[in-house]
Formats: C-alpha cells, structure tokens, sequence
C-alpha cells in the first residue's frame, strides 16, 4: 500500500518535472530576443560565453563580486548539493559505480555542509533587513522545505537508520515499473514526500533559476554586435535569430 | 531650497530602510499632445487594466529578457546594495530586486500558477491604479545604468524591467513628460533641442570662429556637407551647452589635424535616442533610421558618434539591427565608430603634437559613463570602453587619478541623471542618486587633490554640472574629454603664444 502511493507520487512528480521544465525550456528558447544586451564588458565569441558560464555555474563568479556571505552560503550550499545527489546515483543502480563509491564519504559529509549552507542563507533572510524586505512567504518555505530534507536525510544516515537495501530495491523496482515495499519508517516517509514535493514545484517556482542562467541575454549572449548583425523583427516578420 | 544631501563615509555604505521616503516622487506626466505624437494613447484609457495585461503578455512572448528575468529571481539579495538610488535615499523600492518586483508582482498575479492561485505565498497582487502610479514613480528613480546587472548571479538586469515597465505605462496613456516630447522634437526638427537647420549652422560658424580666434587657424565644423567621407553624430548638447562645447570643439580640432573630409548633418543632428529610456523599440528604431538616412543622402563612408553615453549603446548595440544593414558603408571601418576610438588611433599613428602641460591646471579623474562602461565596448577587445577613453586622458593630462575600483570600470556608479531622469522635476533624486559618485570624488580630491573630473557622456555632463556645486565643487570642474584633447593639441601652423600660458 505504502510502496504504491510512494511509486505513483514519484511517477507524477518525475512526469510533472520534466514535462513542466521541458515545456519552459522551450518556451524560453523560443521567445525571440529583439535586441543584443550583453551586459559588458562580455566575451565577444562563443567559446568566451561558454568559459564564461563555467565560471558562474562552477565559482558563482558574479555572486562573489557581489557579496562575500551570499556567495559563501550559496555556494557551499549548491556545490554539497551536487555531491549529495551524485552520492544518491548508488540507489538506483544496480553495481554501485566506482566514482560513486569514491565520493561516498564526501558526500555523506557534504549533507551537513548543504544543510549549513541552508541555514546561513535562511538566517540572511531573517537578520538583515535589506533581504528581510525582499522575501516573500515562499522564500521561507523554499528553505525550509530543503533543510527538512537534507535533516531526514542526515537523520536516516545517522541517528535512525532505516532498511536503506530494502529502498534501494524499491527504486530499482521503479525504474523497471515494478511496485515493491516501501519501509514504513517516518523519516524515509518524509524525505521522500518532501523530495517529490519539491520536483513538482520546480517548474513553478524560482527554481528556474537553474535553467534561466543559460537564457539570460545579459550573461549568454556574446559582445559582438558590430562584426555580426543581430536580425531582429524588423526585418522580416516571421524570420527570427537569436 | 534646501535639499538634504547624503552623508556617506564611503562611496558604498549601506543606508539602512527608510520606507517609503521617495514614494510618490513624480516626473511630469506627458501631456496628451506629446503622448500623441509618438502614437500613444493621449490620457490614461478606461480599458487600462486590459491593455497593460495585454502589453505585458506580448513582452513575455516577444522579448526573451523580460520573461526570464521574472521568472528566474531567486531573491538572494546581491543586488540590494548595488543601485546608487538605494544607496543615495535608502528607500527599499529602490533596491533593483524590490524594483522588479513593483511588475513581477503583478506578472505573478496573472501570468503563473503560484501567483494565480497562492498569490500570498509569492507576494503576487493585483494590478490596480494605485500600482500604476507606484510603478510610475519608482520606475522613474532608475536610470537604467545596469550596475545591478553585473552583480547579479544570473545576470538580471533591472533596466530591462524598468524600460519594460515605462513602455507599458506608456500605452495605457500615462508617459513621461521629459522623455516623450524630446522624442517629439527628434521627429519633428532632428534634435532633442528642437534646434532648427539654420540655427545650427549659425551656431557652428561661430564655433569655427571662436577656434580661429584662438589658434589662427581655420578649423572647419561643416554641416550637410555631401561627399564627406565621414559623419559626425553628436548630442545636440555638442552645440550649444558647457563643457559638451568644448568638446565638440576638440572633435573638429582631431579630424582637422587627421585631414579627414567630414560633417554633420541638420536631418539627424541628434546621437540621444531617448527610445531607450522609454522602452520603446519602435520608437528607437525610428530616430535610428533618421541617422542611416542621413548618411545615405550625404552619401558618407562612414557613422562616427561624439561623446554620448546611451546613444553610443543605442549605436554599437542596437543600430545595425534596428536600421541596418550599412552595406553602403565603408565595411573596413567600424560601424560605427566611436570618436574616442578614431582620436586613440590616429595619437598611435602620431598624428598630433600635444602640449600636455596646457592641462597642468587640472588635477583630473575620470567618469565611466554607465551606458558606455556596461553596455559597449569601444577597440577589439572586451574592456577597451575603460582602457581607450584613459589612454586619450594620459596621452593629453600629466595629472590623472583612477577613483576606487569598486566605483569605476564595470562597477561605475551612475551621474544620478541618466535614463530619462535628467529633468528638473527630479532634481531631488538627481542630487541624492549622484552622492555615491560624489562621494568617491570627495576621497579622490582628498587623496589627490583632485580638482576635476572628465565624462564622455552629455547627461553624466549636464547632470554633473548641475549637482556638483551641491557638493563643494565649481559647476565646471567636469570636462569633456575631447576638452583636454583640444586644450593640449598644437594644430598645424597654430602660433604658439606664449603669453597666453601665463594668464590661465
Ligand atoms: S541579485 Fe539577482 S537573483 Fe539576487 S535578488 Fe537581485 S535580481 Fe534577484
Ligand atoms: S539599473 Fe541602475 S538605477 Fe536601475 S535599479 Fe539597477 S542599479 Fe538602480
């Protein structure tokens, strides 16, 4: 029973995620883009822009320019996360593969850092006034929702250890659209709920951000506008570049 | 009038919230007949709500920019302390991201899941008349520099969202006085000023009169000439306002000494294209085609634009796209070209002989002009707008002083008058916009001795003029750069006076 409320919620969450972010992704790559607004001084060629959004995507290069503290927690934050995740990959995979072993330690580790990383951002938004002031209701919860999951997740790892071979089967049996048992053990319960809570608001929220990055005209687009013409609508309607 | 003027220890100190205290500042509202001569409804029109959801639906479809920066805000903060109106006021409005938000809350409300049904949780709200008029006022206290831009982590630039914003007004019948009958004026006579032919090349004789009483030699400044092989576009400020003058003066003095056939033309006799301000394309697009015309009908070779902070974004970034192609140009040119890149060539070339000590009464620094540092370039490589503008000050200027780092380059602080705001109706946000950059000239003068400072931009020159005074300097420390090239430049067969030097 248990197993199959769990397997259709991450069935519709998994579907509303990549349909819903598919279906933004496309929206954002079609909007036309009338003018060239590279905010400079920008890379003037491709490869510039692409090295470019390595450094924002891997250092949070313009976020440490900004502000030491955001950057300080976001960046721990994001960059745990991502170790997390991929310490995750071994419950859904048959053989664990090497480099997921490798980081198991790190990543295990990585789960309080995300969580500190949390933490300071949330503080940020109650301490100082100027972002006291920009956040809505949302941005709370936003947080919050993380934080429960990184706390039931570290909880499962190290206070109250559930049937972690029992889940890996039940994941498993998921990929392969086959139902099994689900442990009926609280903390389990909850991060998954939570985690599947947070796909489907995904597309809905400013977790855009994540696909935005790459659309931004200020950051992707390359200061070139004197060597290549940018066509906009005025040339010919219907015919549009970018 | 007493106007209180911020005190800052530092150039970015952070003020802290003062609510609401620049709320219901206002320009002027355009009067039917300027709404009317752009195509604009004359008075607010009863359907507003309708038109402005209308509006703001198109610009999600049509414009990439205003649909992913509304969307992919993640409230982090960056910018909050990045906007020198913030940190001139302290109004929390002010802040770029609580600015976008005056339209993502009503984006949210109509156009997301979130927002139509949980508009509490996202802080979405109605589109009401009160809203309008808040974006009407809090959109007017941003000048569209970008500065929040570079800071941001994804890159979210508030000037989008401002001239999104403005356009939006615009079509629901409540435009900006300032802006839209300058545009009027371009449309109608050529220039912002309304300056009809025959005034200009009046103005322009006397121009050429005033260089041949001071170096004995015949400088030409030549209007609507045909077969020039260049022409000039320059703020029409260029022709008749302090310092802009002397910089126009310094154009003619370089193309000159380079014996360069060129001139200017009375049909566009504007580089401004206040389009941008107003956030309107179609606007933009037409004072644009002005120019190419133009220099079809002169039949020049190539587009040099004078010292002008927006219309030099508006003619490197946007020209060829709105009005080109220039297939007609001279293609081993840039198009177009900026005069400080054809002055910084030909002192390369050593063209000109410089006598840099006629600048010694200076102690210099140097504006980055907001639209030039953050939305152009200028030579082949990314930066050259910081570098090039520099490299012509030392070649003519022995006493110069870069301000703090963070407050120039890409971190420059706007003049305070930039965007459509260089109006006297707000003349109170100009003086309190301008005191971060006031500030980080105080320290220079401090460390320096400092005494002046040079822009490349007829608004950072207008507006600098104007507030300078309020913070203990003479209106005319701020200088065109073109000025020291002119003060410093021996044209060819000019008598040296050495009298001259010693009554300065
Ligand atoms: S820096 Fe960018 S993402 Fe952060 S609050 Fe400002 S606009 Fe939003
Ligand atoms: S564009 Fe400039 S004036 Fe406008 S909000 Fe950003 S920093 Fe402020």
């Amino acid at each position: 029973m248990l197993g199959t409320i769990y397997a259709l919620l991450f069935y519709v969450a998994t579907a509303l995620l990549v349909v819903g972010l598919a279906m933004k992704i496309r929206k954002y790559a079609r909007t036309p883009a009338p003018l060239r607004i590279p905010v400079t001084p920008s890379p003037t060629t491709r490869t510039g822009v692409i090295l470019r959004m390595f450094r924002e995507v891997l250092f949070f290069e313009s976020l440490f320019k900004s502000n030491k503290w955001i950057w300080a927690f976001g960046w721990v934050f994001h960059m745990s996360m991502w170790l997390v995740l991929a310490r995750h990959l071994r419950y859904f995979t048959y053989d664990v593969w090497g480099w997921v072993a490798f980081i198991q330690p790190f990543g295990t580790y990585a789960g309080f850092a995300m969580v500190a990383g949390l933490a300071g951002l949330w503080a940020r938004r109650f301490l100082v006034e100027r972002i006291r002031y920009i956040s809505n209701p949302s941005d709370h919860l936003m947080l919050a929702l993380i934080i429960a999951i990184g706390g039931s997740g570290l909880t499962m790892r190290f206070v109250a250890h559930t049937d972690i071979i029992a889940v890996k089967a039940f994941m498993l049996g998921l990929l392969r659209f086959r139902i099994g048992d689900l442990p009926a053990d609280p903390f389990l319960l909850i991060h998954l709920g939570l985690v599947a809570t947070l796909m489907i608001i995904f597309p809905i929220s400013k977790l855009l951000h994540a696909p935005g990055l790459f659309f931004a005209p200020s950051r992707v687009q390359a200061d070139n506008a004197r060597d290549v013409r940018h066509v906009g609508r005025w040339d010919n309607e219907g015919e549009q570049h970018d | 009038m007493t106007e209180d003027i911020p005190q800052m220890d530092d150039p970015l100190d952070i003020p802290c919230l003062k609510h609401g205290a620049m709320e219901g500042l206002k320009p002027f509202i355009a009067a039917p007949i300027h709404q009317e001569a752009l195509g604009f409804p004359g008075e607010l029109v009863p359907d507003w709500k309708e038109r402005a959801l209308e509006k703001m639906a198109e610009m999600a479809e049509t414009n990439r920019a205003f649909q992913i920066y509304l969307d992919t805000c993640v409230k982090c903060g960056a910018c909050t302390d990045k906007c020198h109106y913030f940190l001139g006021t302290g109004d929390p409005k002010n802040m770029p991201v609580a600015r976008q938000d005056l339209l993502r809350s009503v984006y949210r409300r109509y156009f997301t899941f979130a927002g139509k049904y949980f508009p509490w949780l996202v802080g979405a709200r109605d589109l009401t008349e009160d809203v309008l008029h808040e974006w009407y006022s809090y959109y007017h206290q941003c000048s569209e520099c970008r500065r929040c831009s570079v800071f941001c982590p994804y890159g979210i630039d508030t000037a989008e969202i401002t001239m999104a914003a403005r356009d939006i007004l615009a079509h629901v019948g409540i435009g900006q006085k300032y802006s839209n009958e300058i545009i009027g004026k371009v449309h109608a006579i050529g220039n912002n000023l309304g300056l009809p032919a025959k005034a200009l090349g009046a103005t322009l004789e006397d121009l050429e009169e005033d260089i041949e009483d001071e170096t004995g030699v015949s400088v030409r400044i030549p209007v609507d000439e045909h077969g020039a092989d260049i022409l000039l576009v320059t703020p029409s400020a260029d022709f008749f306002a302090e310092p802009h003058i002397d910089g126009l003066l310094g154009y003619a003095k370089v193309f000159h000494e380079a014996g360069v056939s060129w001139t200017v033309s009375s049909y566009a006799s504007e580089a401004a294209n206040f389009g941008l301000f107003i956030g309107n394309q179609d606007q933009m697009r037409e004072v644009s085609l002005r120019i190419k015309k133009a220099a079809q009908d002169l039949g020049v070779k190539r587009i040099i634009f004078g010292e002008c902070g927006h219309a030099w974004r508006v003619a490197y970034g946007f020209m060829n796209t709105l009005a080109g192609p220039f297939d007609f140009l001279d293609q081993n040119y840039p198009i177009p070209q900026h005069i400080l890149e054809f002055t910084w060539d030909e002192i390369q070339k050593g063209t000109f002989t410089f006598d840099k000590s006629k600048n010694d009464h200076i102690r210099l620094t140097y504006h980055d002009s907001c639209n030039v540092a953050r939305a152009s370039r200028m030579g082949d490589e990314p930066g050259g707008q910081f570098e090039i503008p520099r490299n012509v000050i030392k070649a003519v200027c022995n006493n110069y002083f870069d301000m703090e780092r963070d407050t120039t380059h890409e971190s420059t602080l706007c003049c305070g008058g930039g965007g459509g705001l260089l109006t006297d109706d707000l003349m109170d946000l100009r003086v309190k916009g301008a005191s971060p950059r006031m500030t980080a000239l105080q320290q220079v003068t401090e460390d320096h001795g400092v005494t002046h400072m040079a822009a490349i931009c007829a608004i950072c020159k207008t507006q600098f003029s104007k507030v300078m005074p309020k913070y203990g300097y003479d209106m005319d420390s701020i200088l065109s750069v073109h000025q020291l090239v002119s003060n410093a430049i021996i044209l060819t067969g000019q008598e040296i006076d050495d009298a001259e030097d010693t009554n300065d």
